[in-house]
């Protein structure tokens, strides 16, 4: 899932120091399964928010909390928010960069403010309460290849061909000798399968075309019985 | 296997004759007099000599500029580092080219270090290609005449190409493979990251013997005791037996720093004969930045 964070409450404060009245729009995607982004994150922040600006000695905005299904879909947005969105002259949103934009792009006449950082495509580890990042989009998937390990990613180098000299023990130099080394883990992985044929494999530098950003992909994605 | 020589050094290699190499690091300045200097003091005793492209990621002068002038004002040959973090593609080949008009004729491919270790960790790091691709690049210029795309190349270049190899990695089993890789994609010859006792070369040595290709051994003096104690800390992957450090230690408490240089040739003059004596290594690369005087005589009290 995308792994939003919260950003630093002064930072939100200070997007939001010259709003009248405005609308904490939380998302029930991603950013709510990791508790970032849900509905009681939005009741929670406009809390914060109301509190602030009355500690400032002013009158409080007229500010409403709510969550809607997901940020990054165009007509749950339009279905969730249009009975709501009223007078409202401000947005500020608990979702992604995607809830962001979607949220700017229907609502031209009203200011679209970013809660969250944006983190990275990844894995939950509720045990270690931990993120991990796992997947850059690259548009061409290897990990057939590579002992279901993404190097695109995983790698700080973003290797076809590793591991590069920057491991020792399996950790790497990058961040200080903490995270795993993927190649080394892509290594363990495909001796322990007997393949290690595909590690030696040599891939040939990458298309970056494919991964080209903006990317868009037209009905095919849901095959032509979508289109009819 | 023979390599096809185009350089003074695959020349030598091929021959038979046990080689040393050099290393200086133009630096964060626009002169080049002390790299020109650094080279003639190693002149008569290395038959090539390696300019360092922004090593550890710090940015300093573009490496093709010394590398021409070591071998226009010096005399002698240049190994070209050339790494892939800082270029993509196209300024990979664009530089490829210049160093072909400009008669360079090795090339040492590297993945490089990563930008966040150097002095610079904002940078957006590249690696469009890494040293695997960029060989394989290299490779089709020279043999096909073409780049990556089939576009051909008019008077292809002429190089030898080198790769690096980290002798004390842990696991070895992927690094060798790695470098297996690079070797049927065409490499020559082979720089390793430094040893510090014949058992740490041989044991890599006898595990890459396989692979059939020239390695030149890395050996790194320390300037000082506070070098190595850096080293010892802070460089995964260097082992500097006990015996080493406690010499150097001595040699800095009884006779200061000149001791230490003392101690220095003594211990790396040894292990130059040891590696020469008892193993398979091609030859020797030597990199002692910034004190380069040392090189002669540590080849001089090894007895070459």
């Amino acid at each position: 899932m995308i792994i939003v964070k919260q950003k630093p409450l002064e930072e939100i404060f200070e997007m939001t120091k010259n709003a009248k009245n405005f609308l904490i729009v939380g998302c029930d995607g991603c950013a709510s399964i990791i508790q970032v982004g849900g509905e009681r994150q939005a009741e929670i922040l406009k809390t914060l928010l109301e509190m602030k600006s009355r500690v400032k000695g002013e009158d409080g905005p007229a500010s409403q909390a709510i969550s809607i299904l997901r940020q990054c879909d165009r007509q749950i947005v339009v279905s969730s928010l249009n009975p709501v969105i009223g007078d409202y002259d401000t947005l500020v949103s608990l979702g992604c960069g995607v809830g962001v934009q979607t949220l700017a792009d229907l609502y031209r006449d009203k200011l679209i403010i970013p809660a969250n950082d944006t983190e990275f495509i990844g894995m939950h580890d509720t045990k270690a309460d931990k993120f991990y990042e796992m997947c850059r989009a690259c548009g061409d998937c290897i990990l057939f290849e590579t002992g279901g390990v993404c190097p695109i990613t995983r790698c700080a180098k973003s290797l076809l061909n590793g591991p590069c000299g920057g491991q020792s023990n399996g950790k790497c130099e990058v961040g200080g000798w903490k995270k795993e080394c993927a190649w080394v883990q892509i290594y363990e992985r495909l001796k322990a399968r007997d393949r290690l044929d595909l590690f030696t494999k040599f891939r040939p530098p990458k298309d970056y075309r494919v991964s080209g950003h903006p990317r868009e992909l037209g009905n095919e994605i849901l095959g032509e019985d979508a289109a009819t | 296997m023979t390599k096809e020589a185009y350089s003074e050094l695959m020349k030598q290699i091929n021959a038979g004759k046990f080689v040393f190499t050099g290393e200086l690091e133009p630096v964060k300045t626009t002169r080049l007099d002390e790299v020109i200097e650094g080279a003639k003091t190693l002149k008569e005793h290395v038959v090539a000599i390696n300019i360092t492209d922004n090593p550890t990621a710090f940015g300093y002068m573009n490496a093709l500029v010394p590398a021409y002038m070591i071998q226009k004002e010096a005399g002698v040959e240049a190994v070209y580092q050339m790494t892939t973090r800082d270029r993509n593609r196209l300024a990979l080949i664009s530089d490829v080219l210049a160093a072909g008009a400009l008669g360079i004729k090795n090339i040492l491919a590297l993945t490089g270090d990563h930008t966040t270790i150097g002095d610079t960790p904002q940078a957006k790091p590249v690696f469009d290609l890494d040293s695997a691709t960029f060989v394989y690049m290299l490779k089709k210029m020279m043999d096909e005449g073409v780049d990556l795309n089939n576009n051909e190349i008019e008077d292809p270049p002429k190089f030898n190409i080198g790769i690096a190899a980290a002798p004390n990695a842990n696991p070895l089993e992927p690094e060798l493979l790695k470098i297996e890789r690079k070797v049927k994609l065409g490499a020559d010859f082979v720089q390793t990251q430094c040893v510090y006792s014949v058992e740490q070369a041989k044991n890599f040595l006898d595990a890459a013997a396989y692979l059939n290709i020239p390695i030149l051994v890395g050996v790194a003096p320390f300037k000082s005791l506070s070098m190595m104690k850096w080293m010892v800390k802070f460089v995964p992957g260097i082992k500097v037996p006990e015996e080493i450090q406690e010499s150097l230690r001595k040699a800095k408490k009884t006779g200061g720093k000149e001791a230490v240089y003392e101690i220095n040739i003594e211990i790396f003059g040894e292990l130059l004969r040891e590696i020469r004596k008892t193993t398979n290594a091609a030859g020797i690369h030597t990199m002692a930045i910034g004190f380069e005087w040392i090189v002669p005589k540590i080849i001089e009290r090894a007895g070459f």
